[in-house]
């Protein structure tokens, strides 16, 4: 058992204007691990997530990260081109808004290809079949690989932003709020999946949500921020059925109750 | 890159503006001498050849210039009109060719402008040409060493359609992220089979910089590649310049099991006889009827097999 972490951010503090983003926060992130920020909004879980995913350069703080090669390599230190390779091969970003992070101009089949195109892949009998196999995997039916996002429902289009991501294997998913906007069955059949491939993969995963449920039913570690700081954190299951802190509290009995 | 020759040419290069104000009203024929040696002024010319330089030291890559207003439309040409009036001396001929023909419209005037206001030589022939201004074409005949190619070019951006910020796009330059020019090729082959990119045909110059070269027809691209002659494109609206120097790669981009081919006809030439030229199709009456020609006028013209011309068909 690798004791390192893949990921390690210390004392991670932005500001905007006068206000903070996030204040202090650090965290690490194992192999195989499924860690979860939860807060209300405007709590500083999406700039946490930024800028880890090096989007956004922090005020302070440093972000560590170990490559497949086994190196250390500081987010924030990287030449912009090294930034932008880790951001596209190694790691996964999906948005809470699938416009965000999918292309809506080239079809879906065009959205999956794009991260390995952008490796350097030129055979395109390779890319469709590799596309074709992730529509499948994220359950969307074959025939509609040539439709253009802009004709999928919101349930398809967050599998088609996960599908777009785990293409080039990363080793690392950033998942900012997969389940916003979802109604509650297609939310269940989303994390079935979302657990379904973490478990298959053995994928490393940063889950940003506001909901306890989905929090819940991913992840093993949980970390509650309020006002841009983590106020508690531990085991999910420990957090949640025993808080210590009021706000986590209030939290848990304001909304538990899967 | 000649702005003596055109005063040893005893064509007055500037003097004070009161000096040109007055000679404008002059009604004797000579009103082009009102304006200086190829209508830009020196300062203008010599900030263009500047820019030009620096396209031609980085090949493919888009140098920005102060693009001036010129006495016509934008995608009329500005950009190429501006770049051979920067680099144009009195000993130059000149060929101006639109859609590979000497005798449309945009050909006629381009030239008359040109000639206008240098007085240079010009010429229909591609072999006697120093400089060839060209709208949509690469002539058929083989370039020289020597000779310069200006292109006029509406949009230098090969990834503008799929990327629209120029911020983004001059990164992706900057770091070679050309993932989304295939993105373009594989929309591509998924809804037609094939690379469908018929003209402007995107291109790698020197395995470096991604460049649209201009809306030439794709069976232009090979052309450029390792050409001898000097090719300078401009673009008006967007003022950009840039350059694909003499004995430089070209390549066009492709996937490995849809490689790049150039377009073919299963006809000939119907004046010329020509099988290997670019063909126009051009409707000749109601009914239907159509004929293919060589869409270089110069080139037809020249071959030597070349057949009878029936009544009708006429094209000189």
């Amino acid at each position: 058992m690798n004791g390192r972490p893949l990921l390690a951010a210390s004392r991670i503090t932005h500001l905007y204007g006068p206000t903070a983003g996030c204040l202090d926060v650090s965290l690490e992130v194992f192999p195989g691990e499924i860690l979860a920020l939860v807060g209300e909004s405007g709590s500083g879980k999406t700039t946490v997530l930024k800028a880890i995913s090096g989007q956004l350069r922090p005020s302070a703080g440093q972000v560590i990260y170990r490559d497949g090669q086994g190196r250390d390599l500081d987010i924030h230190g990287l030449p912009e081109g090294h930034r932008r390779l880790l951001l596209r091969t190694e790691l996964g970003f999906v948005h809470q808004n699938p416009s965000d992070g999918l292309n809506m101009a080239v079809s879906a089949g065009a959205n999956i290809a794009d991260r390995l195109l952008s490796g350097g892949d030129r055979c395109y009998g390779r890319v469709r079949s590799k596309a074709l196999g992730w529509l499948a995997r994220v359950e969307i039916a074959q025939d509609r690989l040539d439709d253009r996002p802009g004709h999928y429902s919101g349930g398809m289009l967050q599998r088609l932003q996960i599908a777009r991501n785990l293409v080039t294997a990363p080793r690392l998913v950033l998942l900012d709020e997969p389940t916003g906007g979802l109604d509650v069955s297609v939310q269940a059949r989303l994390l079935d999946l979302i657990r379904g491939l973490a478990v298959s993969l053995n994928l490393a995963a940063i889950l940003v949500t506001h909901d306890l449920a989905v929090a819940r039913l991913l992840s093993q570690r949980l970390m509650v921020m309020k006002g841009g700081r983590v106020i508690e954190s531990g085991l999910t299951d420990q957090v949640l059925d025993d808080p210590h802190e009021p706000y986590t509290q209030l939290l848990v009995s304001s909304t538990l109750d899967a | 890159m000649n702005e003596d020759k055109g005063r040893a040419a005893g064509l007055e290069p500037g003097g004070s503006i009161s000096e040109i104000l007055g000679r404008r009203g002059r009604e004797d024929g000579e009103g082009a001498k009102a304006y200086n040696f190829a209508y830009l002024d020196e300062d203008t010319k010599r900030e263009i050849r500047r820019a030009l330089l620096k396209a031609v030291a980085i090949p493919g890559y888009q140098v920005p210039f102060a693009g001036r207003e010129m006495p016509m439309p934008y995608g009329w040409g500005t950009g190429g009109i501006q770049v051979t009036s920067s680099i144009i001396g009195p000993g130059d001929v000149l060929k101006v060719i639109d859609q590979g023909s000497d005798d449309t419209t945009n050909a006629v005037s381009i030239r008359a402008f040109h000639q206008a206001l240098t007085g240079v030589a010009t010429t229909t022939v591609t072999g006697r040409a120093s400089i060839i201004q060209t709208r949509h074409r690469i002539p058929e005949t083989p370039l020289k060493e020597g000779q310069i190619m200006v292109y006029q070019v509406p949009l230098p951006e090969p990834m503008r359609p799929l990327e629209p910020s120029e911020l983004e796009t001059r990164t992706l330059h900057a770091l070679m992220e050309y993932g989304t020019m295939y993105l373009r090729l594989y929309e591509d082959v998924a809804k037609h089979g094939e690379i469908a990119i018929s003209y402007d045909y995107p291109a790698m110059v020197a395995g470096r910089y991604a460049m649209s070269p201009s809306p030439i027809p794709r069976f232009d691209n090979p052309k450029l590649d390792r050409s001898p002659a000097l090719h300078l494109f401009g673009a008006g609206r967007e003022r950009r310049v840039y350059a694909v120097p003499p004995h430089t790669s070209v390549r066009s981009l492709d996937f490995s099991d849809h490689p790049f081919a150039v377009q073919s006809w299963d006809q000939a030439c119907a004046i010329c006889g020509a099988t290997d030229s670019y063909l126009d199709e051009i409707v000749v009456d109601d009914q239907g009827g159509r004929m293919f020609v060589c869409s270089d006028s110069d080139h037809c013209r020249q071959r030597p097999g070349r057949g009878p011309v029936e009544a009708g068909q006429g094209k000189t």
